[in-house]
């Protein structure tokens, strides 16, 4: 079949953006030097490493390129950030976090939990909303850290960073915050300093830069323990010869990154909208996961009620579209996502859960085209369903709105 | 991505009678909402044949097309063909189904086992289902799995371990408390075959069992240290045996003929065997 490549799954990868591919090439052929070496052809290695940092921290507005750690990829930034803050705090067992976060963080928690720390898992509204009164009244005086993500994976819901660090500050201002900021690279501006955060991670992967690399921020004066032990780079904190064309390619991400800002809260966000607008007045079994919260531009979760979401990815699929689902059939276990579930989404609704998410690269032909073709692709797979006298009802209800 | 075979992306794009039988003969239904699949069936049956049938499923592409594929394999065949049909049988009509999904031919199987439950035609249903109560117990909360629906999913695939259970029936997917429960009923599925193996089997046929185990899984095994073995005779329980070479005479005989022989045969015949030294 020839079809063409609607590509709305970027919350899982991104396309690497051209510009960052040709910034990389020069150190994956000619410039391969070892950038902690003395003589002249390492220069330019040890430059381009410079500059990537520079580019880092004026991405993060870091204070500080001693801030910036280049590391691996966004779920070695969340190890490092987290086992780091804990070795340094052996006193303190009890960390918060919250119950949607993404599994790199949540099984490292449940991993700690068997080590002896306790852990909150701070809840989310039917919008996906942080319940900041539960995680306010969870803090105390032994309590190391507090690790909230910026936004969700899969429902794109912004959790309010900055109110959390005041929080934390009036509560115990010994406790670290980290932030998992992988899911808002390249979707909306993060300022570290004026959040005030102690720690956040990102992964290049998630905007534009190839994967396999990714950073943390660490702010001065936050220690941390190195995850990774053995030679002196990244100042002791990240041993292994750095990623240099990786690390070149994230910096250059960042830099392009930086000046869409603009393009994503407007373009992006009016492709996404009108792609979400017109399947929730087409398909009178679509309803928007997250209601009125506040996401970032490119993402839309949306359940379909009475269907299943494997089957709409199949059918998307067969027209070249790519998109994923929170069901139980194709997160691999068979419970669906914990991210839905911890929003009560309804159980009519939550296995036809579809996330679509966009990026700079997405066309208007293209949600045009999605927009045409989701309607048949639903009626196709609800006529098959065994639910035709509640679907009945739900058209009712819909049609007297 | 899942590894769909060919046959399966068939029956999922162009899912084959789909829809209801208003005036069925028998109906069917599987699984649950709010367990993310459910599958109902329809049956018109004339003259102890099924003349239609029809589905309607909520749930993946793979349940869609094992729904899909068995009205296909029922239509046209007569009640006493439709009942032996497995879910193996699904899955293989299919060209395979991926481990994970195994459960999607569960379910189908499962909801044709209703209807045909609640056919009148459907008699000999004793005889099938012995110890009914106990195995409709259900054993995973999470899925509503009853010990009935593990129990069949064991005898039709030969599954062995917690992890096939799960693939195949679901139940130990969620929370994972019933993980012993599903290991329990492995446990005692096995026991009962074992049992049931020997116990048909008359004196003369248990004579030759333990004879040919001695011969071929015993004695080539003490051959290797220089030893060997022979069996005198067999009395009730009782096997006497002799033993030759190297290990006569040994000082670790007996625990050679304890440790290994007894064991051997225990475990293949009966747990009542007794291993017993004749003059060497
Ligand atoms: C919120 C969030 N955190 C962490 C990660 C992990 O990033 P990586 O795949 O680079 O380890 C992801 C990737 O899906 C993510 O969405
Ligand atoms: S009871 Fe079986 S998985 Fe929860």
């Amino acid at each position: 079949m020839d079809k063409k490549l609607i590509y709305l799954d970027n919350n899982a990868t991104t396309r690497v953006d051209d510009k960052v591919l040709e910034a990389m090439l020069p150190y994956l052929k000619e410039q391969y030097a070892n950038p902690s070496s003395m003589y002249d052809f390492a220069k330019a290695s040890g430059h381009a490493l410079k500059e990537a940092r520079g580019q880092m921290k004026d991405f993060f507005n870091a204070a500080n390129e001693k801030e910036i750690i280049f590391t691996s990829c966004g779920s070695e930034s969340a190890n490092m950030a987290i086992r780091g803050v804990l070795n340094m705090n052996k006193n303190k067992k009890h960390i918060i976090t919250t119950k949607v976060e993404h599994p790199c963080v949540l099984n490292l928690y449940q991993t700690l939990e068997k080590q002896g720390y306790s852990v909150d898992y701070i809840g989310v509204n039917s919008n996906g909303e942080l319940d900041l009164a539960q995680l306010e009244e969870a803090i105390h005086f032994d309590t190391a850290l507090v690790s909230v993500m910026y936004a969700n994976n899969e429902t794109g819901v912004i959790f309010p960073i900055r109110k959390i660090a005041e929080i934390i500050k009036r509560k115990n201002p010994q406790t670290k915050l980290f932030v998992d900021a992988v899911q808002v690279a390249g979707k909306i501006p993060i300022d570290v300093q004026e959040l005030g955060v102690d720690l956040l991670g990102v992964s290049g992967h998630k905007f534009h830069a190839p994967k396999g690399v990714g950073a943390l921020y660490c702010n001065s004066k936050t220690v941390i323990t190195p995850l990774i032990i053995g030679g002196h780079q990244e100042r002791g904190k990240r041993a292994g010869t750095e990623n240099v064309p990786y690390i070149v390619g994230m910096g250059k991400a960042a830099e392009i990154a930086s000046d869409f800002l603009k393009y994503e809260a407007t373009e992006v966000r009016r492709l996404r909208d009108k792609l979400e607008s017109g399947i929730l007045k087409n398909i009178y079994n679509a309803r928007l996961n997250t209601g009125a919260a506040q996401r970032v531009p490119n993402t839309t979760n949306i359940g379909f009620e009475y269907i299943e979401g494997e089957l709409i990815l199949l059918h998307l699929s067969d027209l070249g579209i790519c998109a994923s689902s929170g069901s139980a059939c194709t997160s691999g276990s068979l419970e669906p996502s914990h991210v839905l579930r911890a929003m009560n989404v309804p159980f009519t609704a939550i296995h036809g859960s579809i996330r679509f998410s966009l990026s700079k690269y997405t066309t208007e032909q293209e949600i045009d085209y999605v927009n045409s073709v989701l309607p048949g692709i639903i009626e196709k797979i609800r006529n098959i369903s065994p639910y035709q006298d509640e679907l009945a009802e739900l058209k009712k209800l819909k049609n007297n709105l | 991505m899942w590894d769909y075979s060919e046959k399966v992306m068939d029956h999922y794009r162009n899912p084959r009678n789909v829809g209801k039988i208003d005036d069925a003969d028998a109906v069917g239904s599987a699984g649950s909402l709010a367990c993310g699949d459910q599958l109902k069936i329809y049956l018109k049956i004339k003259n102890g044949i099924v003349t239609d049938a029809k589905f309607q499923t909520f749930g993946c592409g793979s349940a869609v097309a094992s729904s899909s594929i068995l009205t296909e394999m029922i239509i046209g065949k007569p009640i006493s063909e439709v009942r032996k049909i497995t879910n193996k049988d699904i899955a293989d009509q299919l060209e395979g189904l991926p481990p994970e999904k195994m459960h999607c031919s569960v379910m189908g199987y499962e909801a044709l086992e209703d209807a045909l439950q609640g056919y009148e035609d459907y008699q000999d249903l004793e005889d099938i289902r012995a110890d009914e109560d106990k195995k409709q117990k259900i054993v995973c909360t999470c899925f509503g799995i009853t010990e009935n629906v593990i129990w069949d999913a064991i005898k039709q695939n030969g599954l062995t371990t917690v992890e096939e259970i799960t693939n195949y029936t679901k139940a130990g997917g969620a929370c994972g408390k019933c993980k012993g429960l599903i290991q329990d009923i492995i446990d005692t599925y096995y026991k009962k075959e074992e049992s049931k193996k020997t116990e048909g089997l008359s004196p003369a046929q248990r004579i030759l069992k333990i004879n040919s185990i001695i011969e071929n899984q015993i004695s080539p095994e003490l051959q290797k240290d220089g030893g060997d073995i022979t069996l005198v005779d067999i009395d009730g329980n009782k096997v006497y045996v002799k033993l030759r070479g190297k290990c006569s005479g040994c000082k670790n005989s007996m625990l050679t003929l304890k440790a290994f022989v007894e064991m051997t045969l225990k475990d293949a015949i009966s747990k009542d065997i007794e291993v017993i030294e004749v003059g060497a």
